[in-house]
């Protein structure tokens, strides 16, 4: 038995503890924690910029933190062996932003290339476990067609499939809703719900939808300028006294004032001559 | 100071160009660590995915292989003959197309047709899964990008390089000896039975002893191009380009280095 599957159903499936992430230069996570527990929807929500595409990136292990850390199934993202990541991952199912479908591949050999990859199944077993996923998303009668040839929705509905082929444990969103009409954006978190219940597994989201969050969340951690605003459930971040979630809530802009020599030293930084 | 600037741009470029050789070595060795080591972990490279790229880098560049080096050897006869004229030396046109072929352009010609065809579709291909996150969705899936998009490269070329070598020694050899043999009025076998009587295997194995290095630098250069793909559209073309410019660029500095070593 391997070391993930020794995991409590007690304990939280992802906890993150102080973690700090740079680009270059600039803080993009600044201490961050929360964690995730068994079942649940975190949603992760944030303005443009907030560092929620990054924190995804560190929570999928395709970033490396520069302190804190991050245990998914109990273990340290940030010390586990390559075999152990690879154990783990077969685990997890993620869902991209614009799907990460392989063009060379049609719908159907997608969906199914996690299965040609992790187990030694027949061909015609992958390929009904492929269709049975498929049918759940809505995508049966389409194994043929090439990614080229999808809509955005349709795109974001094979990837589902590809991501719940292993049947995982954890499942991540980045920008479920992201240019999608609101009827086919509305239908993708019935989805989402659908999933959950059916498979028992927990569900991380990034997202800047708030409609879309407050309708599929037991859970919102709201992210700004790297930082953690406020982590609770729909109602508590909905009442939440802070200004800045309020402004996100409202979309609201937010006034920014200006130091006079702060902006000049803007203005002439690196000019030579001054 | 005005030459500050200049220094600090040369120290940038050396440490890119270090970094970059260091990231093209990793892949290397990485690739050799998956087809070694892959097969114990359940992850072996593909053959299926071999076969295919041996098909894309090799078999469907035989064709314009095959042109180049037959026309590159009726230039060889051409020049040769034109040339050794003046020294009453026509003759001896066919052992100096059969040694120059072998040793030296049947391989130039084969590296830079796959540079140029294979060169620029592996990092165009690569670069497009990067920018797409088709790479994160590899590695998310608990795939490595280097076991199954860089291994089945790297020994496609392998394989690859020295038989379009081959085919290329041959064209040449068949142009510049049906050309020779028009003029010279000897016929096609004539010409080719002197050629092999002065060749050696030595002559054939120096161009396919390059063809093993040429594979390799196209291979991890066009890789490294695909992977390094920032910037959009505007990012992939300049990878593209840059990986084929690379490419070449390297085969040629190569083939002096060996040719130096081999000769002697």
């Amino acid at each position: 038995m391997n070391t993930a599957e020794q995991h409590s159903p007690q304990e939280p499936i992802i906890e993150v503890d102080g973690l700090v992430a740079y680009y270059g230069s600039r803080k993009i996570l600044d201490d961050v924690s929360f964690d995730v527990h068994g079942g649940e929807i975190m949603v992760i929500m944030g303005g443009s910029g907030s560092g929620k595409s990054t924190l995804l990136r560190h929570l999928l292990a395709l970033n490396r933190a520069v302190s804190g850390s991050i245990r998914v199934f109990g273990r340290d993202m940030g010390d586990v062996s390559s075999r152990e990541l690879h154990r783990l991952r077969q685990r997890m199912g993620v869902s991209f932003q614009n799907g990460a479908l392989f063009n060379s591949l049609n719908v159907e050999d997608n969906v199914i290339f996690p299965l040609r990859e992790h187990t030694l199944l027949d061909d015609n077993t992958m390929r009904i476990m492929a269709r049975m996923k498929l049918e759940v998303v809505n995508m049966a009668g389409f194994e043929k067609l090439m990614p080229a040839q999808l809509s955005g929705g349709m795109s974001k509905r094979t990837a589902l499939a590809r991501a719940i082929v292993m049947d995982p444990n954890l499942l991540f969103f980045d920008e479920p809703s992201a240019g999608l009409d609101p009827v086919v954006s509305a239908d993708l978190d019935e989805l989402i719900l659908r999933l959950r219940d059916a498979m028992d597994v927990s569900i991380v989201v990034v997202t800047h939808e708030l409609d879309s969050a407050f309708r599929i969340a037991d859970r919102i951690l709201v992210l700004d300028k790297g930082k953690v605003l406020v982590i609770g459930s729909v109602d508590d971040v909905r009442n939440s006294d802070n200004e800045r979630v309020q402004n996100l809530l409202n979309r609201r802009s937010e006034d920014v004032v200006v130091d006079p020599d702060e902006y000049m030293h803007r203005l002439t930084d690196e000019l030579t001559g001054l | 100071m005005m030459v500050r600037p200049v220094i600090e741009k040369v120290g940038i470029g050396a440490v890119q160009a270090i970094e970059e050789a260091g990231y093209q070595f990793s892949l290397f060795v990485e690739s050799l660590y998956w087809l070694i080591v892959g097969p114990f972990l359940q992850q072996p490279v593909r053959l299926r995915i071999i076969v295919s790229e041996m098909m894309k880098i090799g078999v469907l560049a035989i064709p314009i292989v095959v042109l180049l080096s037959f026309s590159n050897g009726v230039i060889l006869a051409l020049q040769g003959i034109a040339t050794l004229k003046d020294f009453d030396a026509e003759s001896q046109v066919i052992p100096g197309i059969a040694y120059s072929v072998t040793r030296e352009f049947g391989v130039l010609i084969a590296g830079i047709v796959v540079a140029g065809r294979s060169g620029s579709a592996i990092a165009a291909r690569i670069g497009s899964m990067q920018m797409s996150q088709e790479v994160d969705a590899l590695r998310v899936m608990g795939i490595e990008p280097v076991r199954f998009l860089v291994a089945p490269i790297l020994v496609s070329m392998l394989i690859m390089m020295p038989i379009l070598t081959l085919f290329a020694d041959t064209a040449a050899m068949i142009g510049g000896g049906l050309y020779s043999g028009i003029v010279l009025s000897l016929s096609l076998t004539t010409v080719l039975d002197r050629s092999f009587d002065v060749l050696v295997l030595y002559d054939v194995l120096q161009g396919i002893y390059k063809s093993l290095v040429f594979g390799l630098l196209i291979a991890l250069v066009a890789c490294s191009n695909g992977f390094s793909v920032t910037g959009g559209a505007e990012g992939l073309g300049r990878a593209t380009t840059r990986s084929v410019v690379m490419s070449i660029a390297m085969i040629v500095v190569a083939d002096m280095v060996f040719t130096y070593f081999l000769t002697r």
